[in-house]
């Protein structure tokens, strides 16, 4: 296991500066409850990402570059999405290739991690549940496992928990169907993804769906909202601290 | 401006609950057969690793390898013809089979043979097509195109094979049994296979270092094509040939178990030219056609050039999630799917096609199967760069989806979101005023068509985070 930083940076990401501020409090939270100090710049607001994927590569260089600045310290980065991790990590090398920025942006990817990758790789967090019997359902983003690789952990963490039952979701590696401005330019693709992912949440009978990413959690939340369903989407963050309230 | 045909063919195929079920279904068995062969991940990283890099070899050194497999074909006695265009292909095989007076011919399966539309052109000639393929003799019964470059006949379940063979094939008795189905399709076939004056065949590989055609297939109608009648044509494109053929079996093994989940293929051909004096079996004349259909073009982009890499193993198919809810049909081109996706733009342009790239999630699932390592999610965020950009002669159509609203959106986008004090009181005004989002924002009502309306905080992080004291640097 790496050395545990005294100190980390917190990159809370747009949408959850705009849809899940709560989600972003809570891994700040958790982050504290262990002793290790939350830096956040305040001069970030988005990795780039929308821009980059919609193939508007110069607009997203220059969101990207003015969060460059902002980790000037050696320590970790801590992403609470694997999406906005992924950009920073696997795309801000070619997204600066060539230019005056590319060095420092290579120095900002190294450090990116994300958020439940650090709470197990790093920190070794065994949370106590404190929190009532419940089962929940957990959906990984594809970013989150094919940008950052981020694998078991955040199903470890859910499993420490000693009254949370974790059911799967049937195709669970399978896109929820948000992809951004995908959702925008393929309404109906995007639409009938979300409806499968939305039915397979449903049919675990689970009562919270747990993801580590906000733009998931929008659109399959959205999907469960319209239609009345009971299970709450929730953020990986917010749930744990939920459950634990700083007693990890 | 064709852009609007992928999301007008997507939404009826969406429409199609059978069509849907079909593709489910079989999507779900290839991807769970595949997934066991792989089970331990040391094989897949590892064998990966030497596919990709038998591949990146041979793209390396391509002209070279070319042409030292066209000298040794030449020495075994195959003829070699290039075309740089589906016409020129076309017409090459139409003149060797004219000059033989062939009337009959059988095919093997082909993707080639299908950019060419070679059935279509042999037809015009006077010339009878067979397919021999099991999935793409049933297609052609119902004059479709392949829905997928494996399984061509995947969009069809048992029921509506069956009613196929009843109706058009002379004599047949209605069976939904497979082996039934098999049999009456295949006594059609035998018996064309012994009229037949010439063979056709795809290639998988092309190994430079001995000039021999490696082609893999299960039904044993891939030999009869390539031994059985007088002349064999085998099809590729340029980019199917690799140096040596000690890379044949990490390939081979990377093929089958991506492409069906099977360790290896009922057959595995491997022609190194026609019949010799003293052989048995085997053509008296083979050929060997040579296409480029805008490889060229691909192949000088350094970026775009992984799309060569392809063995057209059709996994990224079977694990795209948008593939399997619209299947192969609703796609321009021969190639659907993420490979579909990657080249098609490239060789219809992106004045056609220029929206295909964008009808992707970007979730990786292609990129991170594909058995060659081809970074399809890179390539797919390239090309939508590509039609955004008028300055670039990469890509045919290049800069034809520009368009001044989008561009004045993401100025704007970039303005306020490299600038904190633009962007932190836009934020603060948002969560203030805001709840909901406006209703007429772009593409907000399509989203919720099957979604709740989305709702901004009442406090952002940023706040939150300045109240509770954190530390700024
Ligand atoms: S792109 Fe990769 S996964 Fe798709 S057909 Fe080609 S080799 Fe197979």
């Amino acid at each position: 296991m790496p050395e545990r930083p005294a100190a980390v940076y917190y990159f809370g990401t747009c949408l959850a500066d705009l849809f899940f501020p709560e989600a972003g409090m809570a891994g700040i939270r958790l982050l504290r409850a262990q002793g290790v100090e939350v830096i956040y710049p305040r001069g970030q607001s988005c990795c780039g990402q929308p821009a980059y994927s919609a193939g508007r590569t110069e607009e997203a260089r220059r969101v990207a570059t003015a969060q460059l600045g902002l980790f000037p310290r050696d320590l970790p980065i801590v992403v609470p999405s694997g999406s906005c991790a992924g950009m920073m990590r696997a795309h801000y090398h070619a997204l600066f290739a060539g230019t005056q920025d590319a060095a420092a942006a290579d120095r900002v990817a190294a450090r990116v991690i994300e958020l439940t990758q650090f709470l197990v790789d790093v920190i070794g967090l065994k949370p106590r549940d404190l929190g009532p019997p419940i089962t929940v359902a957990w959906h990984g983003s594809c970013h989150a496992m094919r940008l950052m690789g981020v694998g078991d952990q955040p199903k470890l963490l859910l499993r420490e928990l000693a009254n949370v039952t974790l059911v799967e979701v049937a195709r669970e590696r399978e896109c929820c169907g948000f992809g951004g401005v995908f959702s925008v330019r393929q309404p109906e693709i995007s639409s009938a993804m979300a409806t499968d992912k939305a039915d397979a949440v449903v049919a675990t009978g689970a009562e919270a769906l747990i993801s580590g990413d906000c733009g998931c959690l929008l659109n399959i939340g959205g999907v469960l909202a319209k239609r009345g369903e009971r299970v709450r989407p929730m953020h990986i963050a917010e749930f744990l601290w939920e459950r634990t309230r700083g007693d990890g | 401006m064709a852009t609007a045909e992928f999301r007008v063919s997507a939404r009826k195929a969406l429409a199609d609950p059978e069509l849907r079920a079909n593709f489910r279904r079989a999507m779900d068995g290839l991807m769970s057969r595949r997934a066991d062969l792989f089970a331990r991940a040391g094989d897949w990283a590892g064998l990966r690793a030497l596919g990709a890099a038998a591949r990146l070899r041979a793209l390396a050194r391509l002209p070279e390898l070319l042409e030292r497999l066209e000298a040794k074909l030449v020495e075994r006695g195959v003829r070699v013809h290039w075309a740089e265009t589906v016409e020129q292909g076309n017409a090459i095989v139409g003149d060797i089979l004219r000059r033989r007076g062939a009337r009959l011919v059988v095919k093997g399966k082909s993707m080639v043979s299908e950019e060419m539309h070679l059935n279509h052109f042999l037809e015009g000639e006077g010339i009878e097509v067979l397919e021999a393929d099991l999935g793409e003799y049933i297609i052609q019964l119902d004059h479709e195109t392949p829905s997928h470059i494996i399984m061509p006949a995947i969009h069809k379940n048992r029921r509506q094979i069956a009613k196929l063979f009843f109706e058009r094939i002379k004599g047949a008795r209605y069976s939904e049994e497979v082996d039934e189905l098999t049999a009456l399709a295949r006594a059609v076939l035998r018996e064309k296979f012994e009229r037949a004056d010439a063979g056709i065949s795809g290639v998988n590989f092309a190994v430079a270092e001995t000039g021999t055609l490696v082609l893999v297939e299960n039904e044993g109608n891939g030999r009869l094509c390539t031994t059985v009648p007088p002349v064999h044509i085998a099809l590729m494109g340029i980019e199917k040939v690799i140096e040596r053929l000690d890379q044949v079996p990490a390939l081979l093994a990377l093929l089958t178990r991506s492409a069906t989940g099977q360790p290896i293929t009922g057959y595995v051909n491997m022609i190194t030219g026609p019949r010799r004096a003293g052989e048995k079996d085997g053509p008296d004349e083979m050929h060997l056609v040579i296409l480029d259909n805008g490889r060229t073009r691909v192949y000088a982009d350094a970026e775009l050039r992984d799309v060569l890499r392809c063995i057209r193993c059709g996994a990224c198919m079977n694990h795209c999630p948008v593939y399997t809810r619209v299947g192969g049909h609703a796609y321009p081109g021969t190639y659907p799917g993420p490979i579909g996706k990657i080249l098609m733009p490239q060789m219809l342009g992106l004045e056609k096609v220029g929206d295909l790239p964008h009808a992707s999630a970007l979730c990786e699932a292609c990129t991170e199967i594909c058995p060659v390592a081809i970074p399809i999610g890179d390539i797919l965020v390239r090309l939508r760069r590509e039609g955004t950009r008028a300055d670039s002669r990469a890509v045919q159509g290049a800069g034809a989806r520009r368009s001044a609203f989008e561009s004045l959106v993401w100025s704007a986008w970039a303005a306020i979101y490299a600038t904190p004090v633009l962007y932190r009181p836009m934020v603060w005004t948002l969560t203030r005023l805001g709840g909901l989002l406006p209703r007429g924002l772009p593409g907000l009502r399509d989203w919720m068509r099957v979604r709740a309306r989305p709702r901004f905080a009442r406090r952002s992080l940023h706040e939150l985070a300045r109240r509770a004291g954190l530390p700024d640097a």
